[in-house]
């Protein structure tokens, strides 16, 4: 097991030093970033003094690997465009998009699970198609065109909930709908198979024979093996929602990391971009490194391959 | 990354289309009038509230707002008016002395007087105090006091806008303040002496500006009448439709025509277009190393814009407030003038007769550049397909677009410029034909009539000088003017409001109904 542990730690850490020098090349390679600072009419030797004050006129390796050996001592950098420390400034977002990552979650789960269920239970049926068709629907619409919808239904129809912004529970409730949507139908299918697998199983048989009620068997018995897997692919569910969240907080405006993301991106604000794609790609690589870990726990055969 | 930019607009009409059907039934919401504030929502953050720290549309906005200048233009009569100083005269070539207002009072009741002007203009001369946009700055040579309420300010050659720039992104700072906190603390507690002081800031999100209630009076700016400003900041476009949709803002700005048109019949909501200072046009690189080496011919430069429909153009695609442009700068800047100029009016059968004695009769391949307003480069390239040229869409973001012109890979580019607001011609035409980087036609004469252009004072001798570098470049059809561009704004009915071709938004004015 540790051997295992040890192996996964070191492709982790290969892994999420390979995404930050990807996402350092291509934004580097998108266009001078000292032009898109200076911005559009901007003359040569505004320009020329960006290139020097942030040292673009280097070679990229050398730019790189600097950015990197600060990185490591803790050392984020300044935001280029809002010229403060560039950590503090990430931190103070961090909370939002967790807070969205974990309601998006559960709010996938909230859904899945029933469904997946009803979908097992009632195998080939129309419930079981009905089931599949959500499913389908949340993987197909893109989540900012749902997100969309969301808007005209519960913000201009029905006027319940406020459009945009940040700071109050009411502005979460659409970003996480629009975000966890995306996420449930992985899960269902997962647990519609599971379930499926366990409702086969010799003890389902003994226990519907002893005449338990369907329902204690279904969710005492059969759904909690299998769920099992569920919990393996919540992790890593959770890094990938948690990227997600860059459309989804710009759409409603949700001050938090991914809306820091997109500011980033539009203003070439270097060190904030970068920071934030190494801290989601080690946050991704963390949590999807714990659920091999419970995964090669609950399944000794994992552990050999 | 493509296919899927236009997947998302195709779905944004719908989307679009839905909204519109749904808000005939919704009531409007009154929150704005209610609590005496404009809630005003843009899709980009300043990077600093000092507007000598940022070169973005919303930091001149709040920057006039919150701060004042020594001059202003007025927008309708286009006369500079006195602000913080009441009077000025040109002493000679490189200097003017400005008669500063008594008795105005910044934010934290620091007064105003000639130290306030002598210290800012000093500061963000000095190129070590890095302002982010050098030549709003880089001309000043130093303020000098003369006594409580005189300054003089130097410039460093012979510059004929100076008052322009004092009139624009140049707002004076308070002394002391200023060299106390210097331009960090200035973005964190911004302090000005303009119609309302800022109340509440948070970085990247919102702006909470409030009225100045000891605004001075008897100057070009009233004070303001509405209580309170709250800018926030959504970058989706279709968010802020939303939030105008709801009842969630008042005002917002930038709406692409398709939307505006849809806003249009929403019973709460009202439509204000009006020409803005950006000009659109192409530029044709006509160099020795141009990689369409069709463009040097005059006969196919000629072709080019003849293939152009300008005017329908401009009136199913880029909208209403726009005009067509036969020069390659906006009307109302001193200096920019059509007359005499050479003219192309749309005619594809010239255009093609023109290409066919060119040696081109079947047309020739070719690639347009772009970073913005795509539909209107497809329109041109539609256009320019109808005579046989076969334009392949370039579409870029602006860095590197900007990339490809100055390593000379670019040989059609749609561009468009802002004139950072300087209702002065110097302010555009020599970045483009002045031998500069952006230059794609260094036409030695041009260049000399733009030198002489910009270093005199003599208005006469300077419009004589524009007037004729602008004929050659017409005449020589080194570049194709095309169109003003319009901004749509789209407002409660509740507000008064106006569109201003400088792109101001001048909050200080507005008024409920």
């Amino acid at each position: 097991m540790g051997g295992y542990i040890l192996k996964r730690l070191g492709l982790a850490i290969a892994v999420a030093l390979a995404v930050s020098m990807i996402a350092f090349l291509l934004l580097r390679l998108s266009g001078d970033p000292a032009i898109a600072i200076a911005g559009e009419g901007a003359r040569s030797e505004d320009i020329e003094l960006i290139r020097q004050t942030y040292g673009f006129d280097r070679p990229l390796p050398v730019q790189y690997v600097e950015w990197l050996g600060k990185t490591l001592r803790g050392d984020f950098g300044e935001s280029i465009y809002f010229k403060t420390a560039a950590a503090p400034l990430i931190f103070a977002k961090l909370e939002t998009t967790m807070v969205l990552g974990l309601l998006a979650l559960a709010f996938a789960l909230a859904i899945s699970i029933p469904l997946g269920v009803m979908a097992a239970v009632y195998r080939n049926s129309w419930i079981d198609r009905l089931c599949l068709a959500l499913a389908v629907l949340g993987q197909a619409l893109p989540n900012f065109f749902f997100a969309l919808l969301l808007i005209m239904l519960f913000s201009i129809s029905l006027r319940w909930l406020p459009v945009s912004g940040s700071g109050t529970w009411q502005h979460f409730v659409m970003p996480t709908i629009a975000l966890g949507y995306y996420a449930a139908p992985a899960f269902m299918r997962l647990i519609r198979a599971g379930m499926i697998e366990v409702l086969e199983a010799d003890y389902i048989r003994t226990a519907r024979a002893k005449g338990l009620p369907a329902s204690k068997v279904i969710f005492k018995h059969a759904l909690r093996n299998a769920v099992v897997p569920v919990v393996a692919l919540a992790a890593v569910q959770l890094g990938f929602l948690l990227g997600g969240s860059v459309v989804i907080e710009t759409i409603f405006a949700l001050d938090g990391l991914g809306y820091l993301a997109y500011q980033s991106i539009t203003f070439k604000d270097f060190p904030v971009m970068q920071s934030i794609v190494l801290l989601l790609s080690v946050i991704y690589v963390v949590l999807t490194l714990a659920s091999d870990i419970a995964n090669a726990w609950l399944d000794p055969r994992i552990r050999v391959a | 990354m493509e296919t899927r930019t236009h997947a998302r607009t195709g779905l944004n009409l719908i989307a679009g289309a839905l909204i519109t059907a749904l808000l005939t039934a919704a009531g409007p919401a009154l929150a704005g009038k209610k609590d005496d504030t404009i809630r005003f929502a843009y899709d980009q953050a300043p990077e600093s509230v000092d507007p000598f720290f940022n070169n973005v549309r919303i930091g001149v906005i709040i920057g006039h707002n919150v701060w004042d200048t020594l001059v202003t233009l007025d927008p309708k009569t286009n006369q500079y008016k006195g602000n913080l100083a009441t009077s000025w005269k040109q002493i000679d070539d490189k200097t003017i002395e400005f008669d500063l207002r008594e008795g105005v009072k910044f934010h934290n009741g620091e007064e105003f007087d000639a130290d306030s002007v002598v210290y800012t203009l000093n500061f963000v001369a000095d190129p070590a105090n890095k302002v982010t946009t050098q030549a709003n700055v880089n001309w000043i040579d130093k303020a000098t006091k003369l006594s409580k309420y005189k300054v003089r300010v130097t410039t460093k050659q012979v510059f004929p806008a100076a008052i322009e720039y004092l009139a624009g992104p140049v707002v004076i700072h308070p002394a002391k303040y200023y060299a106390e906190v210097g331009p960090k603390g200035m973005n964190a507690k911004p302090v000005g002496t303009g119609p309302f002081r800022v109340t509440n800031y948070v970085p990247g999100k919102s702006i909470t500006l409030e009225r100045n209630a000891d605004y001075f009076k008897g100057g070009p700016k009233t004070p303001a009448r509405i209580a309170k400003v709250d800018v926030r900041f959504i970058p989706d476009r279709q968010t802020q439709m939303a939030e105008m949709l709801s009842g969630g803002a008042d005002l917002i700005m930038h709406v692409p025509k398709d939307q505006a048109d849809q806003a249009a019949k929403v019973p709460h909501l009202q439509v204000v277009s009006g020409e803005t200072m950006r000009i659109v046009f192409m530029q044709m690189n006509s160099l020795d190393n141009t990689p369409a080496p069709q463009l040097k011919d005059p006969r196919v430069r000629k072709a080019i814009i003849h293939a152009i429909d300008r005017e329908s153009i401009v009136k199913n695609i880029v909208g209403a407030g726009s005009r067509v442009l036969h020069t390659q700068c906006f009307p109302s800047q001193f200096g920019c003038t059509d007359e005499g100029a050479a003219r192309y009016p749309y005619d594809p059968a010239l255009a093609k007769k023109l290409l066919a004695e060119a040696g081109h009769p079947n047309g020739f391949e070719t690639e347009i550049f772009a970073y913005r307003e795509r539909n209107q480069t497809e329109a041109i390239i539609n256009n320019l397909q109808q005579v046989g040229i076969k334009a392949k869409l370039n579409f870029s973001q602006y860095a590197a677009m900007r990339d490809a012109i100055r390593a000379g890979k670019a040989s059609l580019t749609h561009q468009t410029w802002g004139s950072f607001s300087v209702n002065d011609v110097s302010a555009s035409i020599p970045v483009w034909f002045g031998g500069e980087s952006d230059d794609v036609t260094r036409d030695k004469e041009v260049q000399e009539l733009l030198k002489k252009g910009n270093n005199s004072v003599d208005p006469k001798v300077r419009q004589q000088a524009y007037r004729d570098a602008l004929k050659r470049i017409a005449d020589n059809a080194w570049s194709v003017p095309l169109w003003s561009l319009p901004v749509y704004y789209v407002g409660s009915k509740e507000l008064n409001f106006a569109a201003y071709p400088d792109e101001q938004v001048r909050f200080w004015e507005m008024t409920w109904k």
